[in-house]
């Protein structure tokens, strides 16, 4: 079942502890050499799954193949995989090179194979001028390198990424991420990603992998999980959306026609599993121009606006009650409408989409 | 305090409020060692007590034997040293016996839930609310040839004769053993409960079993906790004469005994037991500064 080019097969994979289940009967294929990221809130069992392909949960059901073979009972010293820990996990009585020799030691290298080993892994991230340091003498940004650098070392089949980036500070983060996108295509083997930072996800991914509540919701790359979402679960944690709800008219081909609420009749792409009758309608607020009041898609009353920067967020109630948010670029130019004032809202191309549930 | 007013006030106030602490040291500590210091430079008086005039003798007599009257050569004298020796090895043993018990013990609470671990600990401080004298006199009573663990295996048939357990290194050593356990089993406690344990799994990760981790990982990192349960067993089992005096024999006289005996009735000779205690103490601050020297290497880091 696994074609060659699977790095990671996960097969019906359930875990249960005691009564509670953290995977509903997950299954997934991470190819070779693909930047792969499990996206979710806390406790939807993305590092439950992560877990388990490290060897550090028994799964209650299900298989794990790595590259094809079964790896379930296999201890996770005797996986070929390797982890890089959300707090790092570096030992504190080793120095960097200490630490990232371990696991090469442990492995069965020789000691000059090994150190030549250390000193490429150290250059590659960057590491050269600090190897005779104590993790306890560097800066959490350091450190995160060093946990790469000890976890890649081994030249693992896989690399595991449990929300490595989640103790570095804002503006660390966002160069650390092309910094492990671009570690990834260097080494050329699959990195398996956990976090719940759906702008990490979309920036670093090949493919995401979406999960709530112990199943996975949708998996595709970043640009099919934000334009074209399967469910309201996915559109809502995947950046910013208006749910409305709305008549289902007819659907045939993918397109679905439904009337707004003020009862405009609307074309647009419906997941495929959509019947006829109510259905939500998810909008993306950046997707949305404003128009007079009487040539838009919707009609809106303006509640008021908060200035973001970049953008400046209106709010404006529709005529059923239901509230919406639009993203106005914050230009020179930019026009925001009074408090108050009856607007137009035109919906662009690829700008709603029908969801199922 | 970080104005620099107040911090001033405190300042001039820090030297009045060290004062108790340094009193306490001063009059519990200090001056009963300073005391020992200048005792064990004076000349005895045959019936316990000094004469302030000064002398080596004290030192002479733990070092060197001049035969009966003091006037020949002098050559070693193996009698004291030899009870030092023993004394140390003991003490190491009962340091060793009590960490094979005592880290898995520590181990086995800290990775209790946290609800249950105040419980276990309890347990293991139950024994110290009898006194120490009362506790070896028992044991003494538990082991002794009539005793009740005789007397259970004899009946049982296990045994046909009495063990022998009383007056033998093996009953100091358990004598020991039970009264320092507790100091051991806190301190690596208190290390084990602050190890990461995704330090474990790290190791694991990078193809460590579990013999491996425990050696490479986890020893090294509770090291400190492990140096000090061995510290609070060692020091004061060295000093130790309850265990050796009540489940020893003769052949088990150890330090403690030794220094006793200077200062009870009328055979006394404090000078001689002074030295012996600086001495002693001598032994006990070069372990300590072996320890604090560790500790320092430990913060560095």
């Amino acid at each position: 079942m696994t074609s060659p080019d699977i790095a990671v097969a996960v097969d019906r994979v359930i875990k249960r502890y005691g009564s509670v289940t953290a995977l509903h009967g997950v299954s997934l294929d991470i190819r070779e050499n693909e930047f792969f990221t499990l996206l979710g809130p806390s406790g939807c069992g993305k590092t439950t799954l992560l877990r388990a392909i490290a060897g550090f949960e028994d799964v209650t059901e299900g298989r794990i193949l790595l590259k094809g073979q079964d790896l379930t009972g296999l201890p996770p010293h005797k996986r070929p995989v390797n982890t890089v820990f959300q707090q790092y996990a570096l030992f504190p009585h080793m120095t960097v090179t200490e630490n990232v020799m371990f696991g090469l030691l442990r492995k069965g290298w020789s000691r000059p194979e090994a150190e030549r080993r250390v000193r490429d892994v150290l250059h590659l991230v960057q590491l050269s001028d600090f190897a005779a340091r104590k993790p306890g003498q560097m800066s959490g940004g350091q450190q995160q390198r060093v946990a790469l650098a000890r976890a890649l070392a081994p030249r693992p089949e896989v690399l595991l990424l449990d929300e490595p980036l989640s103790a570095l500070d804002l503006k660390l983060r966002q160069a650390v991420r092309m910094e492990l996108k671009a570690l990834q295509r260097e080494t050329g083997i699959a990195f398996i990603f956990v976090t719940h930072d759906q702008e990490e996800a979309l920036t670093m991914s090949d493919r995401i992998a979406v999960m709530s509540a112990g199943r996975v919701q949708q998996v595709g790359s970043p640009r099919e999980i934000y334009e074209a979402p399967v469910n309201r679960f996915v559109a809502d944690f995947i950046g910013e959306t208006n749910l409305l709800d709305v008549a289902v008219q007819s659907i045939s081909a993918g397109q679905a026609n439904v009337l707004l609420p003020g009862n405009h009749p609307f074309t647009c792409p419906a997941a495929a599993v959509v019947e006829p009758g109510a259905g939500h309608l998810s909008v993306r607020p950046e997707r949305i121009s404003l128009c007079p009041e009487d040539q838009g898609h919707l009609r809106a009353t303006v509640t008021g606006h908060t200035y973001l920067g970049t953008d400046i967020q209106l709010h404006v109630v529709l005529v059923d009650g239901e509230t919406m948010s639009v993203r106005l670029q914050n230009a020179e130019t930019t026009l925001v409408p009074d408090t108050g004032s009856v607007i137009g809202l035109k919906l662009e191309t690829g700008a709603a989409r029908l969801l199922a549930d | 305090m970080a104005g620099g007013a107040s911090s001033r006030i405190y300042e001039g106030a820090g030297l009045k409020l060290m004062l108790p602490s340094w009193l306490v040291i001063g009059i519990f500590l200090l001056a009963p060692v300073a005391m020992m210091a200048v005792y064990s430079f004076l000349t005895k008086e045959f019936r316990g007590g000094v004469i302030w005039e000064f002398s080596l003798a004290a030192y002479d007599q733990f070092f060197f034997d001049r035969g009966l009257f003091g006037d020949e050569a002098p050559t070693i004298e193996w009698t004291y040293i030899g009870i030092f020796w023993r004394s140390i090895w003991q003490a190491g043993l009962a340091t060793l016996a009590c960490l094979l018990i005592g880290f898995p013990t520590a181990w086995f609470i800290a990775t209790r839930d946290p609800k249950t671990r105040s419980i276990w600990l309890f347990l293991v401080t139950i024994p110290y609310w009898v006194n120490l004298l009362i506790r070896t006199v028992s044991m003494k009573f538990l082991i002794r040839d009539t005793g009740p663990l005789n007397e259970f295996l004899l009946a049982l048939g296990v045994i046909d004769e009495p063990l022998g357990l009383i007056n033998t290194n093996f009953a100091v050593q358990l004598g020991l053993f039970y009264s320092y356990l507790p100091f051991m089993v806190l301190p690596i406690y208190a290390a084990v409960e602050r190890y990461d344990f995704s330090l474990s799994e790290a190791a694991a990760d990078l193809y460590s079993g579990t013999w491996t981790t425990l050696r490479l990982v986890i020893l090294p990192v509770v090291k400190p906790g492990i140096v000090a349960g061995c510290i609070l067993v060692f020091v004061p089992s060295l000093g130790a004469f309850l265990a050796p005096d009540l489940l020893g024999g003769a052949k088990t006289f150890m330090i403690g005994s030794l220094i006793e005996e200077q200062f009870k009735g009328s055979a006394g000779n404090w000078p001689f037991g002074a030295a012996a205690s600086m001495i002693l103490l001598t032994i006990v601050m070069c372990v300590l500064l072996v320890y604090a020297r560790n500790q320092n290497k430990g913060e560095t880091r």
